[in-house]
């Protein structure tokens, strides 16, 4: 007779997928839902820094792409807090958590939005590596959570080609269009490194989700193929890359590449970043002034209820 | 056999671990738990199945495909949303 532990591990090493009904370790439970949480809660403050363009987007074309973004990540978001929810946990405890800091979100969100072409770095840099983290992500160990990375992987692509497409026409521009697509290659290219997270050595919670199959790859392998696929794109822009150690190593088939800035990865996760109580701020804010739409349906609801006991009464 | 007053469940049934419950039917029972083991009589005879949902059928609300041009026109003329919309050269048009 298998114990509960024993059973799960072996659908695990099975390859099976976790379902909600299942039973998992306590630890796996709570590993999961900072994990998909974090992951919503991204996907939501992710839309400031390009709503921030939307009104000064230089064409109404533009206008529309950026728009159509911007929709798909709070879409995205929605995905992913239901998958959070399947876990027994309350959508209004988890937004909480991430208004009073307890909860993270990705820290590259908390750099500014200088300019339009920030706009494509973000697409192509920022959008590119998340998928990178995502498609590995499809085949996590929990049901729910894989199902939402595969249908947030179907509609992604469209995200880093526009983006990239963006990047292409000011790269090919005038001077001062390709000057502002270099600076803001050269501000976004460290920060999207940095959103696979700390080395394998450091991170806290790898070798556990590892385990668990909850991620398939490590943090240095993911952004590996991260450096390895935006090698060739930064030399079609013709722009300079911003990494002036990277070279290609035939040995591992691998570009190695020169160190991050940890202590700016750790001071922007800890709050001093550009733009970390702006993001945060401007999300209370909203969820403020949109509290009475909240209470307008609790209290709709409640006399619906009131109106269907008062005639099952009379009847 | 008289099914006028017994209750329609739709039956979605989960063929493997990982994928989403799909609609496979509906049958007539008496209350949810005489639907699912109906349902796994009916539907699930040759282990089509991990998991089964029975719902209420009179508890789905349903768009109506007869309404679908109106229902669907927001997003007919975006086609901006597909990726396919946009053209990169071929050196990198693997993203």
């Amino acid at each position: 007779m298998m114990t509960p532990e024993q059973n799960f591990m072996r659908k695990i090493e099975a390859e099976e997928k976790i379902e909600p009904k299942d039973w998992m370790p306590e630890a796996y439970r709570q590993n999961l839902i900072r994990q998909i949480s974090q992951h919503a809660h991204s996907e939501v403050i992710g839309m400031q820094p390009e709503g921030n363009w939307i009104t000064r987007a230089p064409s109404l074309r533009r206008k529309a792409v950026l728009l159509s973004k911007v929709q798909d990540e709070g879409g995205h978001g929605l995905y992913l807090y239901s998958a959070t929810e399947t876990l027994g946990v309350k959508r209004a405890d988890l937004i909480a958590a991430m208004q009073s800091g307890e909860a993270k979100y990705a820290s590259i969100f908390n750099y500014p939005t200088q300019t339009w072409a920030d706009i494509g770095a973000i697409g192509w840099l920022v959008d590119g590596a998340a998928i990178v983290n995502q498609v590995s992500l499809q085949r996590t160990s929990y049901g729910p959570y894989s199902r939402a990375m595969i249908r947030i992987c179907k509609e992604e692509s469209f995200h880093q080609r526009q983006g990239y497409e963006l990047m292409i026409a000011l790269a090919h521009g005038s001077p001062a269009q390709k000057a502002m697509a270099q600076d803001a290659l050269n501000r976004f290219y460290w920060p999207a490194l940095m959103m696979f997270g700390p080395h394998d050595a450091e991170s806290a919670h790898s070798a556990k989700s590892m385990t668990w199959k909850i991620k398939r790859e490590t943090n240095d392998d993911l952004r590996q193929k991260f450096i390895d696929q935006t090698v060739p794109q930064i030399e079609f822009l013709g722009l300079e890359h911003p990494d002036k150690d990277l070279k290609w190593n035939a040995e591992r088939g691998h570009y190695d590449s020169g160190e991050i800035d940890w202590q700016e990865f750790y001071n922007v996760i800890n709050g001093n970043g550009h733009c970390n109580r702006q993001r945060v701020e401007h999300h209370i804010r909203a969820h403020e002034e949109g509290a009475w739409v909240r209470d307008a349906m609790t209290a709709y609801n409640a006399k619906q209820q009131a109106k269907t006991t008062e005639q099952r009464q009379a009847a | 056999m008289a099914t006028d007053n017994l209750e329609l469940y739709e039956v979605f049934v989960r063929a493997r671990r990982g994928l989403d419950h799909k609609h496979v039917g509906s049958l007539h029972a008496q209350d949810a738990e005489q639907a699912l083991e109906y349902a796994r009589d009916c539907y699930t005879r040759r282990s089509e199945g991990v998991s089964i949902w029975v719902v209420r059928s009179r508890d789905i609300c349903a768009s109506q495909e007869d309404d679908s041009e109106s229902f669907y026109d927001p997003s007919d003329d975006k086609p901006y949303r597909h990726a396919t919309y946009y053209q990169l050269p071929e050196a990198v048009n693997n993203m």
